[in-house]
C-alpha cells in the first residue's frame, strides 16, 4: 500500500503539468474506452446477476433464499468466515509487526512465506489437505479410526478457506506499519507506558485503517472462494456446500433463478466490500497526510535501504 | 417427558436443594438426557454419493423411500446427496467421502473404489440383481430446434465446423459411455480398422470447444449457456433438458447403434457397518428394484429394468440397436485401462 501512497502523491505534485501536454480528445478517447470497457465487462453481468436473480418476482427471491439447504449454506459460510476472519486478523498483526518492527534473520523467507497462498493455484491449496487428511493421505488411517472427519467436512472448509486467506491482513499491515515507523512505539516506551499500553493505544490506533482494509478484504476472500473449497467440500447439499458452491448446484439443478438470489447475496457482499474498502483507504490516507512523517522518507522510492 | 424427568430430579435427594451448583446440576442432568434422547430419536442419515445428472431422479426416490421406511419401522430417514462427475466422485470416496451407497454411471468407478480403498468386497456388482444395476439408459444426441446441421448419426459428429459438447472421459461417466458409443458404432462402419477408428474419434474431439467435468456441467453449457450445435450424453439427461427448456428448443436424435449403460449401486460396507446404518442402506437401494422405486426411474426418463413398468413408459424409449460393454469391450476391467488409462486410446487421439 505504501507504493499506492508514493504513487498518489507523486501524481498530485505532477497534476498540473501532466494535465497541459495531453489534448481533451486523447483524455476523453481514454476515459470513453476505460468506462465502456468497465460497463460491458463488469456493471453489465453486475446488473445481470441482479435482473435474473428477481426474474421470478420478489417472492420467488426471497423464497429461493430461505429453501433449507441454501441456509444452510448460508450458515456455514458465515460461520468460516467467523472462524477465517479473527484468526488471520489476529496472525496478520503478528507478522507485520515481527516483519516492520524487528531486524532478524530470516525475515525475507517469512514474507515470502506469507505470499505463498497468493502465489499457489487454489486447487493445489485444497489438494493439499486431501493429502494430508484424506483417507489415503498421511493421517488418514489415524483419522478414520478416530473417526474424526476433516476432509468433506467442516474443518476441512475452514481448513482450506484460511490457507488461502492466510496472506490478506499481514500483507495490508505490513507497508502501513513500515511507513509508521518505531519512533512512536520508542517515544511510548521511554515515557513508562508497557508493552501492552504501547499496542493498544500507539501501535493499534495508527494502523486502524489498514487493519480494517485487511480485515475486510479477508472477508470477502473467506466467503467467496469457490476452487479450494470444492476440492474439500464433498458437495453434499444442506451439508458441506458454501454459498459459491450452491450458486453452481443450483445452476446445474435447473434453478438458474434460485442460483443467481444466492449469487445476488454474494453480489451484495463484493459491493458493500468495495464501499468499506475506498473508505478504509480514504480514512488512511488522511491519517497519513496528518501523520508528522517526513514527505522525502515515503516518496523517495530510490534511496536505497529503511531506517 | 423432560420435564417430569426434571421434576423427579428436583424431588430426589441427590438434586435436594436449589442451590446455585445443583441449579446447574440439574441443567447438566437434564441436557445430558436431552442429547440421549436425541441419539435414541430415530432419525437415520444416509449419504449418497451420486453423478451428475441424477440430481431431480434421487430427489424423488428420497422421498418416497422415507415414507416407505417411516410406515415399515417408524423411523425418520434424511437421504443427502453428494452429486458430481462419476469418477471424480469414486475419487472422493476413496479420499474419505463417507457415502452410504455410492450410485455411480458405471461399474468401473465402483471396482476402483473396492480396488484402492478395500471399503466394499470386490463381488459388490453380485449382491444385487441385474448387474447391480436398478436402470439402464443409451446415449443420444441433444441438438437445437429443427437438427439446423443435419446431425444423424455418430459419423455427422466429425465433420469440420460442427462443434460437439460432451464432458471429460477422464472425469465423467457418462462421456466414456459417450465415447465407446462412438468407438463401438466406428469399429462397425470401419470394419475393425483401428487407425481409422482413432482417426474418427480425434476428428471428433477437435470439434469440442468445452470439456465439463460432468455430464450435468455439459448439459448447462449446450442448454444455458447456448454453446455448441450438438450434445452427446445420456437419453434421460436429454429427456430431462427437454422437459426443464421445453421441446420448442431442443430435439432428440437417436443414433443407429448405441450402447447400453449400466449404471450401478452399492451400498459401502466399511461406511455403512462404522456408520450402523447397513440395514437402511441395503433397504435403500433394494426400493429402487421394487415397482415403486421403478416406476420413479420411469418418470425421471431412466429405462426401468422390470418389463411391466417399461411397457407403461414404452412411449418415451424408442428401440435402438444396443451393445454392451460385455460383447464389444471385454467389460469396464479391460475397457477402462484401454481407453482411459495413462497412455490408452482417449490420450492418443487427444496428443494427434
Amino acid at each position: 500500500m505504501s507504493g499506492r501512497v508514493k504513487r498518489r502523491i507523486r501524481e498530485s505534485t505532477n497534476k498540473s503539468q501532466r494535465g497541459a501536454d495531453e489534448t481533451p480528445l486523447v483524455k476523453w478517447t481514454l476515459i470513453g474506452v476505460s468506462g465502456l470497457f468497465l460497463f460491458v465487462f463488469l456493471l453489465l453481468p453486475l446488473v445481470n446477476v441482479f435482473a435474473q436473480a428477481f426474474a421470478g418476482g420478489i417472492r420467488a427471491y426471497f423464497a429461493a433464499l430461505t429453501n433449507p439447504d441454501t441456509r444452510a449454506a448460508i450458515g456455514l459460510t458465515a460461520l468460516t468466515a467467523a472462524i477465517c476472519v479473527p484468526v488471520n486478523a489476529a496472525f496478520g498483526v503478528c507478522a507485520a509487526w515481527a516483519v516492520a518492527k524487528f531486524e532478524f534473520r530470516g525475515k525475507a523467507l517469512l514474507i515470502t512465506l506469507i505470499d505463498l497462498p497468493f502465489s499457489v493455484s487454489p486447487v493445489v491449496a485444497g489438494l493439499i489437505y486431501v493429502v494430508l487428511f484424506g483417507l489415503q493421505g498421511y493421517f488418514g488411517s489415524w483419522l478414520s479410526d478416530h473417526d474424526i472427519r476433516i476432509i468433506f467436512a467442516v474443518p476441512g472448509i475452514v481448513l482450506t478457506t484460511l490457507f488461502v486467506t492466510f496472506p490478506f491482513v499481514a500483507r495490508e499491515l505490513i507497508p502501513v506499519m513500515q511507513a509508521t515507523g518505531n519512533e512512536q512505539e520508542q517515544a511510548a516506551m521511554t515515557l513508562g507506558a508497557s508493552g501492552w499500553q504501547t499496542f493498544w493505544r500507539v501501535t493499534l490506533p495508527s494502523v486502524k485503517w489498514g487493519l480494517l482494509y485487511g480485515v475486510i478484504l479477508c472477508n470477502a476472500r473467506a466467503m467467496g472462494e469457490f476452487g479450494a473449497v470444492s476440492v474439500v467440500s464433498g458437495h453434499i447439499t444442506g451439508l458441506t456446500e458454501t454459498m459459491p458452491i450452491r450458486v453452481e448446484s443450483l445452476f446445474k439443478e435447473y434453478q438458474s433463478t434460485a442460483s443467481f438470489a444466492v449469487a445476488s447475496l454474494l453480489a451484495v457482499l463484493a459491493l458493500a466490500t468495495l464501499i468499506l474498502k475506498s473508505w478504509f483507504e480514504w480514512r488512511q490516507e488522511r491519517q497519513f497526510s496528518s501523520a508528522q512523517i517526513p514527505e522525502p522518507e515515503v516518496v523517495d522510492s530510490s534511496r536505497p535501504g529503511r531506517p | 417427558m423432560i420435564e417430569t424427568i426434571f421434576n423427579r430430579m428436583s424431588v430426589s435427594p441427590l438434586f435436594g436443594g436449589l442451590s446455585r451448583g445443583t441449579r446447574f446440576a440439574r441443567f447438566l442432568g437434564a441436557l445430558a438426557i436431552t442429547l440421549a434422547m436425541s441419539a435414541h430419536a430415530a432419525e437415520v442419515r444416509l449419504l449418497n454419493v451420486s453423478y451428475d445428472p441424477t440430481r431431480e431422479f434421487y430427489l424423488e426416490v428420497n422421498t418416497a423411500f422415507a415414507r416407505q421406511w417411516k410406515a415399515r419401522t417408524g423411523d425418520t430417514v434424511v437421504v443427502q446427496q453428494s452429486h458430481g462427475g462419476s469418477g471424480k466422485q469414486a475419487r472422493s470416496v476413496i479420499d474419505g467421502l463417507s457415502g452410504d451407497v455410492v450410485t455411480l454411471a458405471l461399474a468401473y468407478d465402483i471396482d476402483a473404489i473396492a480396488e484402492r480403498s478395500k471399503l466394499l468386497p470386490k463381488d459388490w456388482q453380485k449382491r444385487l440383481p441385474e448387474n447391480a444395476s436398478p436402470y439402464t439408459s443409451i446415449i443420444n444426441f441433444l441438438v437445437r430446434k429443427g437438427n439446423p446441421k443435419q446431425f444423424k448419426d455418430w459419423g455427422d459428429l466429425a465433420r469440420p465446423g460442427v462443434a460437439v459438447i460432451t464432458p471429460n472421459p477422464k472425469t465423467s461417466g457418462g462421456a466414456r459411455w459417450n465415447y465407446l458409443a462412438a468407438w463401438a458404432w466406428a469399429q462397425e462402419a470401419f470394419k475393425g480398422d483401428e487407425a481409422r477408428i482413432k482417426d474418427y474419434l480425434g476428428r471428433v474431439f477437435r470439434n469440442v470447444p468445452v470439456l465439463d467435468t460432468g455430464a450435468r456441467g455439459s448439459t448447462t453449457t449446450f442448454v444455458q449457456r447456448g454453446i455448441g450445435d450438438v450434445l452427446i450424453t445420456w437419453e434421460n439427461e436429454a429427456l430431462l433438458a427437454l422437459k426443464e427448456s421445453g421441446s420448442d428448443k431442443f430435439e432428440i436424435v437417436t443414433p443407429s447403434l448405441s450402447i447400453l449403460a449400466e449404471p450401478p449401486v452399492a451400498w459401502v460396507d466399511r461406511v455403512v457397518k462404522r456408520r450402523g446404518t447397513e440395514n437402511v442402506a441395503k433397504a435403500y437401494l433394494e426400493f429402487l428394484y421394487s415397482p415403486e422405486g421403478q416406476d420413479i426411474i420411469g418418470r425421471n426418463f431412466y429405462r426401468p429394468r422390470s418389463k411391466d413398468v417399461a411397457a407403461r413408459y414404452a412411449a418415451q424409449f424408442p428401440a435402438v440397436k444396443t451393445v454392451t460393454i460385455d460383447e464389444v469391450f471385454g467389460g469396464w476391467s479391460k475397457a477402462q485401462p484401454q481407453h482411459f488409462g495413462e497412455g490408452g486410446t482417449f490420450d492418443q487421439i487427444s496428443r494427434q
